[in-house]
């Protein structure tokens, strides 16, 4: 029996080695046909063009600018709201609150994209520029839908400082709120930072949602009220139709998503070894 | 001196303002979506929503519930035996300084930060290319139960560790074996922390649509078999919301999937109840 659960426990080792070898080996071949530094830096993606052009620059600078966008908008609230949550709400209140947060946390990212697509899209375009379509909408939606994972870990990092430390600054005469900025917070910056971390991840590898809200169009914004593709979006739309070598490049656009997410793992993981 | 402890006075109220001010846009944000979906979508609930037969012009969602409920029951009886098997070797067989103990939780830590497009595509390469299964409900849920594993393992091994060792020690004092042990003893024992686990995977598998996209398909029909394809209702959602053809259909779709999510929560947080008194 204890077989039974080696074999179970390697299951894991394989799937991640089966993911690895089945992106790698199809999308390697494509940047290596159409050339490491056309691909990643092209600013050009016109698949149907002759010759096609498969540039994926337009594609990170477009998921790097959503997520940072979602980080902007996301971090911010989400820690000030983890303070409400541990320091300042009373438990009366908690106790309809952490559901809530959950529930944030449940919420399907195409009911997030509907809701975008319906109220924030409409919204953007009457009071701004542009179709509202953009940049500034995805980055909004996408800033709520991190918000449960950056409140969530950076209420545990502030749950877990020690009472003596907010009691110790209390007694040389602080304020409540300098002790919990000034004591707590930095004593759970490991832990914030790295729901910062995880909200990056969550940020960078959300699909549906974007889709429904940032244009998709493939090329470089010059305004926040303007369209962009992400990298994820890039494949859900033209991979139904795509074949031959532009179906290898789409491949190699999620190898290209799968090497971020495994860079920003690898920080989070570092990190984590570090606190303990 | 004076003015110095005013400043400060003035930086405290600044800054507890804020606070409140976060609070209230997550809180307000979360009850504006929901209150916003219930009220446009509650009123196109309509009987014609929930006919047997799929056609364009009931976009019925009863095709995709139970493309829902086959791909949840055959991602679950997939994975979490296999989770449960990971988390008993981890906790119950292996030793600390085993080599085999830390690549198994690098890689369940990378499986759980991958981007659902990517076990898309895996899936996609993999099962319905590779294998020849073509678009359906077993590649679907196969693709999904990779997902999945990496949260049952992790909060399987969380509850087989917080099982008292006396619970093991008391069981091996009474003669009983190791496998005995394991499954008479402490898995009973771990069960709602396993159920919770269970629990959340099931939200995660209803609400997850770029991983199915291009491997169980969107045909909306009701499925025949496990070979064919479907589409759950987070799929059907997006379906819906892309063409635009059907608005309110979606509003009362989602709808449905926030009633669902509601359902898992309370219930998740029911069963946590239940295993912290113990």
């Amino acid at each position: 029996m204890q077989v039974v659960f080696l074999i179970s426990a390697i299951t894991s080792i394989v799937a991640v080695m089966l993911i690895c070898f089945f992106l790698f080996s199809n999308g390697i071949p494509a940047i290596k046909e159409i050339g490491f530094a056309d691909f990643i830096f092209g600013k050009e993606w016109s698949p149907n063009d002759a010759p096609p052009l498969f540039g994926i620059f337009p594609m990170i600078i477009g998921s790097l600018y959503i997520t940072a966008g979602a980080i902007l908008i996301g971090v911010p609230i989400g820690i000030l709201t983890a303070v409400f949550m541990a320091k300042v709400c009373p438990p009366v209140i908690y106790k309809f609150l952490k559901p809530a947060v959950n529930l944030l946390a449940g919420i399907p990212s195409v009911v997030y994209g509907f809701f975008g697509m319906v109220v924030l899209v409409p919204f953007i375009r009457e009071n701004f520029d542009g179709n509202g379509s953009s940049i500034l909408t995805a980055s909004i939606l996408l800033g709520l839908m991190i918000l449960p994972t950056i409140i969530g870990i950076s209420e545990e990092a502030i749950r877990s400082v020690p009472d003596t430390y907010y009691e110790g600054s209390m007694a040389l005469g602080a304020s409540h709120e300098r002790s919990v900025f000034r004591v707590i917070l930095p004593a759970a910056k490991s832990g914030i930072l790295a729901a910062i971390v995880l909200g990056i991840g969550r940020a960078i590898g959300e699909t549906m949602a974007v889709i429904m809200v940032a244009g998709n169009q493939a090329r470089i914004p010059e305004g926040i009220f303007d369209g962009v593709r992400t990298l994820t979006a890039n494949i859900v739309i033209e991979m139904g139709y795509a074949s031959g070598l532009h179906r290898e490049a789409l491949i190699a656009t999620g190898v290209v998503l799968f090497v971020f997410i495994l860079l920003i793992n690898f920080t989070f993981s570092v990190m984590n070894r570090r606190k303990v | 001196m004076k003015t110095m402890f005013k400043r400060k006075k003035t930086m405290d109220m600044l800054v507890s303002v804020l606070v409140w001010c976060s609070a209230l846009i997550t809180f307000s944000a979360l009850i504006f979506l929901v209150v916003y979906i219930l009220v446009n979508g509650i009123p196109y609930l309509k009987l014609s929503l929930f006919e047997l037969e799929y056609t364009s012009n009931n976009v019925s969602v009863v095709p995709a519930i139970v493309s829902t409920i086959i791909m949840t029951a055959l991602s679950l009886f997939i994975a979490v035996p296999l989770g449960i098997f990971t988390a008993i070797y981890l906790v119950e067989y292996a030793s600390k300084s085993n080599r085999l103990v830390g690549i198994i939780r690098i890689t369940a830590e990378t499986l759980s930060g991958i981007p659902s497009i990517v076990y898309g595509l895996f899936g996609l390469l993999f099962f319905v290319i590779f294998l020849g299964w073509g678009f359906s409900l077993v590649a679907g849920s196969c693709t999904l139960a990779i997902m999945i594993l990496p949260l049952i393992i992790r909060t399987t091994e969380e509850a087989l560790k917080s099982v008292p060792d006396a619970f093991r020690e008391g069981s091996f004092g009474l003669g009983a074996g190791r496998l005995r042990t394991i499954f008479r003893i402490i898995l009973p024992s771990a069960i709602p922390g396993v159920l919770a686990g269970v629990i959340l995977s099931i939200g995660r598998i209803v609400g997850e649509t770029a991983a199915l996209i291009y491997t169980a398909g969107t045909v909306a029909e009701i499925p025949t078999n496990v070979m064919s394809s479907g589409r759950t209702l987070a799929v059907h959602m997006y379906t819906l919301s892309s063409e635009g053809l059907h608005v309110n259909e979606a509003y009362a779709t989602a709808v449905v999937l926030l009633i669902i999510v509601v359902g898992i929560n309370t219930l998740s947080s029911v069963v946590a109840k239940r295993f912290t008194r113990g």
